[in-house]
């Protein structure tokens, strides 16, 4: 037969691509149910590593029923109400009955999408844990954002300073230690690091309003304002006895 | 069968650094072991299939759109392989990412099926081509074992260096970051070519 007339060209090219597409179907539909279960498992192992429980999945003999168990055991899925948006939050409450609240963060890095789990202490200034993770970024370079060194930067880190909202931010070339809003970028990862940092800023910035209606309703309680004026007073003679060595 | 078809891919006429052919993904997944054995895996499957494919349907093949067909062909196997990567083992698949998608630009896929699969049997072409997936296979794994090493400290995950040894707990040792950007991996394939060229010289050229 000759293979070169154009209507054998036309039919062969044809057949070819509807069984390669039919078999890629089947195969995608087959496969479909245990890519779901494992996003769904890898979700809710980064928010369990955001607050660090979960940490025995590599060591468990079943990780997804590990996982699942953890899950259901210590995070509670919630929305909250931020004007007209409906934001996901999922909270957590820790052996210790301490409750910490944690916030779905999504950017964009170098490569593709980056995202992660931040979690909040009660005050919702104070970061509790966070962990992040990628979907192409440089291996070795960017990808480092995932590891646990650099999420466990952000423990204790403060996205608010003296009440204005900051966040925290990711600094090249070593970040000070002793600044709440300051954590380390990572070396060859500038463009990694930089759209997390923004990732931050967005995201929080989503949950801004209800966290600052929080945070206001949490200075207004009596305790906090009495030590505050304990302060002023504590600090007011010495100031005027400095004044007064001054003239 | 020929024992040349799968001694020599290893070896003396090894795809990487005799043909030259590979080398945007050898430069690619060899920052760490364990990706690059996923990937030598998965190259060594998708180059014996898809050689054995194509050399099955050679005779019926029509020659104006032959390079279509193969990529077709190709490309079926590398999703394929990236949808069951993603269910049984969705670790190593995040960490492969968009390379995984990139087995179809890998020239060796390609070179075999034109200079090998196009003219023999479906058994021959099978072997030729898992055994230049795995000539490609063996130097993505060197290249991965000294990058790794010098520039992360470790192999497969695990710490080599003591973490003492290292600068900032007061050590002498430094990781050496230009292992991990993708330059050295050009150097080390040079340098495995110098070796190999030492060992083997009828591999020189002539003039």
């Amino acid at each position: 037969m000759d293979t070169n007339k154009n209507l054998y060209t036309i039919v062969y090219s044809t057949i070819i691509v509807v069984i390669v597409a039919a078999a890629l179907a089947y195969a995608s539909e087959y496969l479909k149910p245990m890519q779901e279960r494992n996003k769904e498992i890898e979700k809710k192992q980064s928010i369990l590593k955001s607050v660090n429980l979960g940490l025995e999945a590599a060591t468990a003999t079943d990780k997804s029923t590990y996982i699942e168990s953890e899950y259901s055991k210590y995070i509670k899925d919630t929305t909250i109400q931020n004007g007209d948006k409906t934001l996901d939050m999922y909270i957590c409450t820790l052996d210790s009955k301490d409750k910490v609240f944690i916030v779905p963060v999504h950017g964009v890095g170098l490569w593709g999408p980056i995202w992660g789990y931040v979690a909040f202490k009660s005050d919702l200034n104070t970061i509790y844990g966070a962990t992040f993770d990628h979907k192409g970024e440089t291996p070795g370079l960017g990808s480092d954002i995932n590891t646990p060194w650099f999420g466990g930067q952000f423990k204790d880190k403060q996205i608010f300073k003296d009440g204005q909202f900051v966040s925290v931010k990711v600094v090249k070339g070593g970040a000070d230690k002793s600044n709440p809003n300051e954590v380390d970028a990572i070396s060859g990862g500038t463009i990694t690091s930089k759209g997390l940092e923004k990732m931050l800023i967005d995201s929080f910035g989503e949950y801004l309003d209800y966290f600052k209606s929080q945070l206001s309703k949490a200075v207004t309680t009596p305790s906090d304002s009495l030590t505050i004026q304990a302060d002023s007073l504590a600090k007011a003679p010495v100031d005027s006895v400095k004044q007064t060595i001054k003239k | 069968m020929d024992k040349k078809i799968y001694i020599e891919p290893i070896f003396k006429k090894n795809p990487v650094t005799v043909l030259v052919l590979g080398i945007c993904s050898s430069l690619a997944v060899t920052v760490k072991l364990e990706p690059a054995v996923v990937m030598a895996i998965s190259v060594t499957i998708v180059t014996g299939f898809s050689s054995f494919i194509i050399s099955i349907i050679r005779n019926t093949i029509p020659n104006r759109i032959r390079i279509i067909v193969q990529l077709v062909v190709v490309a079926m196997l590398v999703i394929l392989v990236d949808q069951i990567l993603q269910a049984y083992t969705y670790d190593v698949s995040k960490q492969l990412s968009v390379f995984v998608g990139l087995i179809i630009t890998n020239c060796i896929i390609m070179g075999r099926i034109e200079a090998y699969a196009l003219g023999n049997k479906p058994l021959p072409s099978l072997v030729d081509g898992l055994a230049n997936g795995a000539g490609y296979g063996l130097i993505l794994i060197v290249i991965a074992f000294v990058r790794e090493l010098f520039g992360s400290g470790t192999l497969y995950g695990f710490k080599i260096i003591p973490d003492a040894w290292y600068i900032k707990n007061g050590g002498f040792y430094e990781n050496n970051g230009l292992f991990i950007l993708p330059p050295m991996a050009l150097i080390l394939v040079g340098l495995i070519i110098w070796v190999q060229r030492s060992i083997s010289k009828d591999l020189i050229e002539k003039n």
